[in-house]
């Protein structure tokens, strides 16, 4: 009995409050960081500026990862023609070098964009962990208006100062429209 | 089915500078766009546009078996004219296809508001088009089952690509063009998918949005890296269009060919490219925005703006005429000037008269903003620009090789029915999957509208 007890998953993702405008939202988060609560995310139809660093989300890798993605990209693009030319399967025509670096910009240049373009896309999805075909989240029936025209602020069960009277109490507190329980 | 706005209240409202008609809300924007997926029954006039493209794209498939049962030799192509229609097209629509490139990337980095209503659909139109120019060059390769011999791959005989040749330069370009244009649409389109799979009330469609949306719940973290890849994107496709299209000029200027190599062919091929492209989103937009009642969202402001970008590089291509002209005289030398006399008296001299009037003169009606705002006009004008972008590619590779440098090895180029029939055929193509497309994604992107919304609604409010 016991032994399955420990096995089950916390009930309790966390607790959502729903919100009319961008604005109550973005308050309501800044609200919610400055009072200690540090494992919350909020959801809104459309991005809103200031609300990642609002809860406490200031900087993400991307950029990084995209420009080791184009910079692979640029040399392998480069060393995919050095090599047969020069190496691989080299030709002499007309007496030119083998090396004729200045033809193989272009396909340098595409291979550069393609491997960027390739991290931007897949390193931005992996980042956000998706595809989640199942988050918590989607269990509250008036989440789905969070991709019209809601806007959601969640702080989840793991958070260390949560504890589902007082977080639940001090939601109330933020004026929102509704506070429902997620559960996982 | 009458649409549920009437159609004049954007017009008698808004005196047509705005990007967005008045008194939309979240709820508002993003109804009437998934409605027109979710809900709407289709009408008859789109089913009647479905099948003829459906019909032409038929005739597609029935002229490429037979090529591949016959061979190009039923195509009109012999020595001296060895480019026919096959590379005509495929320069006209890839050409097509960097509007909505420019639009998405390059209008996002200048934070242009005014593209958030037609990007997506350009950007929709890119890949289409995309997809019908990929199909000519392997088409007209003779043998189209050994296209992989173009990638560079460690096979049984040693061999590689010629790496210095710009035919291969131009697999990497458009496969790389075709490969981003995919991405950034399907990136923008996640958030969409997601609003799509909880308004949608059938089980099928929850599915088939739900699977694509991946899962996506408008986290502020997942927006903020979201935002971070969208610029990151169009940073990364506003260079790549360029090369595109100048790669794609490679394959004419690297040419000893007169009326081939010249270095004014990259910048002439990428605004040239852009003036089409622009030619094509009007030439979509009108009906679209007349048909599902859009003008709040296509406003006279974007029409308007679309005209303007199309003198602009008309203008640019215009100049590009005349400096070719010049050229061949300023010289000196006798094939160059020989080339630009054949052009413009030759047996083709008509291509290129019509192609003055449709391209250079027609256009300069441009210059009137009421032209600019009538949609019938504006709408005519950009099939204008269409044949006559068409004609130019036609001109570029037709009459600079029927007449080169020994008159013993003149010839003519006529093409044969099979030419048309793949050029209608691809036309087939292009617009059974835009049909397609405007039937189960949104045509406008969502989120954008109502980020729109936001940002309107506090420039109003001091």
């Amino acid at each position: 009995m016991h032994g399955s007890e420990t096995m089950k998953r916390q009930p309790l993702y966390g607790l959502l409050a729903e919100f009319h405008s961008a604005e109550e939202l973005l308050e309501a988060a800044r609200h919610t960081y400055e009072t200690g609560y540090r494992r919350l995310d909020a959801f809104s139809p459309f991005p809103i500026e200031g609300l990642s660093d609002a809860i406490g989300f200031h900087r993400t890798r991307l950029p990084v990862l995209v420009l080791l993605g184009g910079l692979f990209g640029c040399c392998g693009g480069f060393f995919l023609q050095w090599w047969p030319n020069v190496i691989g399967y080299p030709m002499n025509i007309g007496g030119k070098p083998y090396d004729s670096w200045p033809a193989f910009i272009p396909i340098t240049f595409e291979m550069t964009i393609l491997c960027a373009v390739l991290t931007t896309t897949f390193g931005m999805l992996a980042l956000n962990g998706l595809p989640s075909p199942y988050h918590p989240t989607f269990n509250v029936p008036r989440f789905a208006l969070a991709t019209k025209d809601r806007f959601f602020l969640l702080i989840m069960a793991e958070d260390p100062k949560f504890d589902s009277e007082q977080t639940r109490q001090f939601l109330t507190e933020l004026n929102p429209r509704e506070v429902s329980e997620v559960e996982n | 089915m009458p649409p549920k706005y009437p159609e004049n209240v954007a017009t008698l409202v808004s005196p047509g500078s705005e990007v967005l008609g008045p008194g939309h809300t979240y709820g508002s924007v993003t109804d009437k766009i998934s409605s027109i997926v979710l809900t709407q029954r289709t009408g008859k006039k789109y089913k009647a546009g479905l099948a003829l493209a459906i019909v032409l794209l038929l005739v597609l498939n029935y002229a490429i078996t037979v090529l591949m049962a016959v061979g190009v030799g039923i195509f009109g192509i012999n020595v001296p004219v060895g480019w026919g229609y096959a590379i005509v097209n495929f320069v006209w629509w890839i050409g097509i296809g960097h509007a909505g490139t420019l639009i998405s990337a390059f209008l996002l980095l200048m934070r242009q508001k005014w593209r958030t209503s037609i990007n997506r659909f350009a950007e929709a139109m890119t890949l289409f088009a995309v997809a019908c120019a990929g199909m000519f060059p392997l088409l007209h390769m003779g043998r189209p089952w050994v296209a992989y011999w173009l990638f560079p791959y460690p096979d049984t005989m040693g061999l590689w690509p010629q790496f210095r040749s710009p035919l291969v330069w131009d697999v990497f370009a458009v496969s790389t063009y075709a490969t981003t244009s995919l991405l950034f649409w399907y990136v923008g389109l996640i958030p969409d998918l997601a609003t799509l799979r909880d308004r949608a009330t059938k089980k099928f469609k929850q599915i088939f949005y739900g699977v694509f949306a991946l899962g996506w719940r408008g986290s502020a973290q997942h927006w903020k890296r979201y935002e971070m890849a969208s610029l990151l994107l169009a940073g990364l496709a506003t260079p790549l269009v360029v090369s595109v299209h100048t790669v794609v000029s490679f394959d004419f200027a690297v040419a000893i060919v007169p009326g081939w190599h010249s270095t004014i062919f990259p910048p002439y091929f990428v605004a040239g490219a852009i003036y089409s492209g622009f030619a094509m989103v009007v030439a979509l937009a009108i009906p679209l925005r007349k048909y599902y009642g859009l003008e709040d969202f296509l406003t006279l402001r974007h029409l308007d703006n679309m005209g303007k970008i199309m003198l602009a590089t008309g203008l640019i291509v215009a100049y590009s005429y005349m400096m070719e002209t010049f050229m061949a005289f300023y010289s000196g030398n006798p094939y160059d000037r020989f080339m630009i006399m054949n052009r413009m008296t030759g047996p083709y001299a008509p291509v290129y008269w019509v192609l003055v009037a449709v391209n250079l003169v027609i256009p300069q009606l441009l210059w009137s903003s009421r032209i600019r705002r009538n949609p019938l006009w504006l709408w005519l004008l950009s099939f204008s620009v269409q044949t006559g972008m068409w004609l130019e590619r036609f001109m570029i590779v037709v009459t600079s090789l029927h007449r080169d440098f020994i008159p013993s090895s003149w010839g003519m180029y006529y093409p044969t029915r099979w030419d048309w029939m793949i050029f209608l055929g691809s036309i087939g193509l292009f617009f059974t999957l835009f049909y397609l497309f405007i039937r189960f994604l949104p045509m406008i992107s969502i989120f954008e509208m109502r980020e729109l919304v936001h940002k309107t609604a506090e420039e109003s409010t001091p």
